[in-house]
């Protein structure tokens, strides 16, 4: 089976709608600093509704994968194609700067393992969470401080904290509020790097059982970048395993996990307790 | 040029306002101060910046002698739209007997000659700090803006390559974060002052420190509205009868200064006022910041 | 009866009368002249000319006096008369290898071709005040004899070839080759355009050159301190007179129009390799008219700190971050926007004492209201 059938097989047994274009796909993408690779060769699909897992060590290329999908990083060689709204196939390195930016705030959102690199620390919670709002256009105070509340509840921060700055919040709160920020215009793809990194397992815990709700509840699809399997268990469909900047093993997440046919993959799973 | 042109201008002879049109501009400066190819290259930068209303056009701003944040940017504008046949009125916080609106007239006296007034419907060419006269302009006026910080997302994001890219893109969502927090913290929008408007529905401009009492006289205004900002080498402008859009939400719109008082000098009631401690034991007095149109009313009161 | 603020005219002619009296202080003692500024205060007319842009002893000597004494009014006197210069052209690059040395020293090599000269300098002096000084005022022609240094035929005793301390790195492959903008051919000028971020080296050296002493000083000094640590050796510093060339349109050639004094630090710096490159010193430049040796040493380590994104560094001291340092280096640009604010600005805090009044009394309202909400309509 390869890896396409394996993952439209995974798509219908999901019951999304199938689609005859993947929402991202990347080709043969590679990427170097100064002449050292960081990745190459990276080709996958990603389709509606599907979570993607890249997994590996640090130094896999894990990280500028993600960056150079999500436009951060320009990439050396290779394609990244995202299906726009308008149903077209587009190179995202080959849209204009507004473009991008437009995509960024609108149909993407990315969730940075530090927190304060993805919220406005001077502004209160409510005006991070309002700042997508207003960017595609809403103009009416009463309503968006109403959404706002709204989703505060819905990561499930206190609402009454809605006026206080992200820096009075823990670490697991200003997560919470990140989240908020970047679902709050229903975006159709979400990048996430490390989600859970840096917080204490009690609260990894519930933030994980957090996304798993919303990511199923909004049907979005995410690539998710960790180096913790427990993680890719919980919230990936499928799992793609990073060493020394190559792609070595991809499949579903279960079977990857449960009978890895790479060495590395194998060490891996083999190096945490099961979930 | 000689030594005698470093002569402080207080230490030449004193030159009234006013009739200045006999005595010819000191001909140890160009017309106006500035040289003919430093002025057509304002020139050009105006006929941009009003092509383009409320884009920021860089220009390359000239060391005035006067200090930089004292007007420098509306100095060189002047500088270089003024013809010998204008009549030029300064004012600065409204009136025209401010030090620095008096220090500025003088300047264009002595380098230039021409006739002033504190008439706002005689003036040609009105240079201001902070105000608009209340009396409508015409067609035929210029208005002349001092502008200390031109870009109205300094505060939000420090950094010009950021808010170029912003404004190239339309990026304004910043702005409304400012508002929206306001009205969290204070419950209504809390800028009184340099209150940012959207330019023929594309710019967002920032109006200079003039009190949001003034913004909706920038709407439409038949006279040309040019603002310089030496110090940050930027000159901007709004052309006649241009729409100026000052940033609001629906559900909270876009309010002016009102006062309880009217003017206690001319009995204005729609007029910005200043307040005057009278006293140290809370005595105070409202009076209008316009002095010409104070006067005139008095005047004419009389 | 209020009578609105009459007069500012006649207060500022007076104001203007009241400063010539201060400036020439008590009539008794005599006045300064501007050769004596010129000759006596002679570092302080360096640091003007190099701030205000233009080499003019005398001009600066005036300015100085005109201002009290005070250098940044004096630079701002001398920037605003510069403007107002006819331009004829650019004077070809000065070759300051080919300087008439006075001082020349680097830390970095023990002797070098040419030797080291250590020249006018306050370095090795103890700071302790020299009472003589204020009691030979007065009676000058006393001055002279065996207190000056007896120069035997001072430059002619000099090598002729003083190759700069850089050059021999340069020699060995050991040190970054400068390079140039990128448009070597059209050097900007940030007199006639304004800024555009990211700048060139070009425009970046112009502006760190006429940058304020104090500000680049404190900079500098940053870095030294680990906020964008660079690991410098003063490689040399060199103080001397440059021939000015200038090539005349109907000519074609360079003549030779005059001679500068000009002071010139060059910084070798931390050394960088990568995968392509073997690795290298990197170096700042510093460079200005007359001697302000510390203004360069200053500069230079500013200058080495700004080529951080050039070089792929992380960039996250404000000595690194080019809009920082250019936009606030200007004394002139500087002192003008600060004491601007002693501008009336009561346009704008009454609209902003309005408007605490009002969420003042708001919030009163608010408050009796939670108490008792008959008490909000009694106070009304």
């Amino acid at each position: 089976m390869t890896q396409t059938d394996r993952t439209r097989a995974h798509m219908s047994q999901a019951g999304t709608p199938a689609s005859e274009l993947p929402l991202l796909r990347v080709t043969e993408l590679a990427k170097s600093y100064g002449g050292l690779p960081a990745c190459r060769d990276v080709s996958f699909d990603l389709w509606p509704g599907e979570i993607l897992a890249v997994v590996g060590e640090s130094g896999s290329g894990k990280t500028t994968l993600l960056k150079c999908i999500s436009a951060l990083l320009s990439c050396d060689t290779g394609q990244i194609e995202y299906l726009m709204r308008d149903g077209v196939m587009r190179d995202i390195h080959a849209l204009s700067e507004a473009e991008r930016r437009f995509l960024m705030r609108t149909d993407w959102g990315f969730v940075h393992q530090n927190p304060r690199e993805g919220l406005r620390m001077r502004v209160s919670a409510g005006a991070n969470i309002a700042e997508r709002m207003i960017a595609v256009g809403a103009r009416n105070y009463g309503k968006i401080r109403g959404a706002a509340e709204n989703w505060m509840d819905r990561v499930e921060l206190d609402s009454a904290r809605l006026d206080h700055q992200p820096n009075t919040f823990s670490g697991g709160m200003q997560q919470r509020l990140q989240i908020a920020r970047n679902l709050v215009t229903h975006p159709r793809l979400v990048f996430m790097d490390e989600p859970t990194g840096g917080l204490d397992v009690s609260v990894q815990a519930r933030l994980l059982d957090l996304l798993r709700s919303l990511v199923t509840k909004l049907q979005l699809s995410a690539v998710l970048v960790t180096h913790d399997l427990a993680v890719a268990r919980l919230l990936s469909h499928r799992i793609m395993v990073m060493q020394g900047g190559e792609v070595v093993e991809t499949g579903l997440t279960d079977q990857v996990l449960d009978d890895p046919q790479h060495p590395y993959s194998q060490m891996l799973v083999s190096s945490i307790l099961p979930v | 040029m000689t030594q005698s042109a470093q002569k402080n201008p207080a230490q030449s002879e004193a030159v009234e306002h006013g009739h200045a049109d006999k005595i010819g501009p000191d001909p140890n400066y160009n017309f106006a101060y500035l040289d003919e190819q430093t002025k057509r290259m304002i020139r050009r930068a105006i006929l941009k910046a009003v092509a383009i209303p409320g884009y920021q056009v860089p220009f390359a701003s000239r060391e005035m002698p006067m200090p930089y944040g004292w007007g420098t940017g509306g100095v060189q504008v002047t500088a270089s739209i003024l013809g010998p046949d204008d009549v030029l009125k300064v004012i600065d916080q409204g009136a025209d007997d401010t030090t620095n609106a008096v220090s500025i007239r003088q300047f264009f006296v002595r380098t230039a000659a021409v006739e002033t007034t504190e008439h706002t419907e005689e003036a040609s060419i009105i240079q201001t700090r902070h105000r608009i006269p209340e009396k409508p302009l015409s067609e035929d006026q210029i208005l002349v803006y001092q502008v200390p910080i031109p870009e109205p997302l300094r505060f939000l994001e420090p950094r010009e390559s950021e808010t170029r890219k912003m404004h190239a893109l339309g990026e304004y969502g910043l702005m409304h974060v400012k508002l929206y927090e306001d009205i969290a913290t204070h419950g209504h929008i809390a800028t009184t002052y340099a209150y940012p408007v959207k330019v023929n529905s594309h710019y967002i401009m920032d109006p200079s420190p003039t009190p949001k009492f003034d913004n909706p006289k920038m709407h439409r205004m038949p006279a040309l509205q040019l603002f310089g900002a030496g110090r940050e080498k930027r000159i901007y402008a709004i052309p006649p009868h241009t729409a100026v859009y000052s940033l609001d939400f629906e559900d909270h719109p876009f309010e002016i200064q009102q006062w309880e008082q009217s003017c206690e000098l001319c009995g204005a009631e729609n007029t910005f006022l200043d307040e005057v401690v009278t006293d140290d034991r809370g005595g105070r007095m409202f009076v209008c910041s316009d002095s010409d149109h104070c006067n005139r009313k008095r005047e004419a009161a009389e | 009866m209020y009578v609105a603020v009459k007069g500012g005219e006649a207060a500022i002619n007076e104001a203007h009368k009241l400063l010539a009296e201060e400036r020439r202080g008590d009539l008794a003692v005599p006045e300064l002249s501007t050769a004596q500024i010129e000759e006596q205060l002679s570092l302080s007319v360096d640091r003007v000319m190099t701030e205000g842009s233009l080499y003019d002893r005398k001009l600066a000597a005036l300015a100085i006096k005109q201002a009290r004494g005070d250098l940044i009014e004096a630079i701002f006197l001398i920037r605003a008369y510069r403007t107002t210069l006819p331009r004829f052209g650019y004077s070809a690059a000065v070759d300051t290898a080919k300087m008439g040395i006075r001082r020349r020293i680097s830390a970095t090599f023990k002797d070098i071709p040419g030797g080291q000269v250590l020249g006018p300098t306050f370095d090795y002096t103890h700071r302790l005040l020299d009472f003589k000084l204020a009691a030979e005022e007065g009676d000058e022609g006393e001055t002279s004899g065996s207190d000056f240094a007896e120069l035997p035929d001072g430059v002619a005793q000099l090598d002729d070839s003083m190759p700069r301390v850089v050059d021999l790195l340069k020699h060995e492959g050991l040190i970054e080759e400068e390079r140039p903008g990128e448009k070597p051919e059209s050097i900007g000028d940030l007199t006639r355009e304004p800024m555009n971020f990211p700048v060139d080296r070009d425009v970046r050296l112009q502006n760190l050159a006429r940058g304020d002493e104090g500000f680049l000083l404190a900079l500098g000094y940053s870095t030294q301190r680990g906020y964008g640590r660079s690991h410098p050796f003063a490689g040399e510093i060199r103080l001397g007179e440059v021939a000015v060339e200038f090539v005349p349109e109907d000519l074609g050639f360079p003549i030779e129009i005059g001679e500068v004094t000009l002071s010139e630090c060059q910084m070798v710096n931390q050394f960088k390799g990568s995968t392509e490159a073997p690795p290298q010193f990197t170096r700042g430049y510093g460079l200005s008219f007359g001697h302000c040796e510390r203004k360069v040493m200053a500069m230079a380590l500013v200058d080495r700190a700004l080529k951080g994104r050039e070089l792929g560094e992380v960039v996250d001291s404000p000595a690194q971050d080019e809009e920082f340092v250019m936009e606030h280096s200007d004394n002139i640009q500087a002192s003008g926007f600060v004491e601007h604010l002693k501008l009336p600005h009561y346009v704008d805090f009454q609209s902003e004492l309005e408007l605490v009044r009002k969420m003042r009394r708001e919030r009163r309202e608010a408050d009796l209201g939670e108490k008792d909400p008959q008490a909000v309509e009694a106070a009304e």
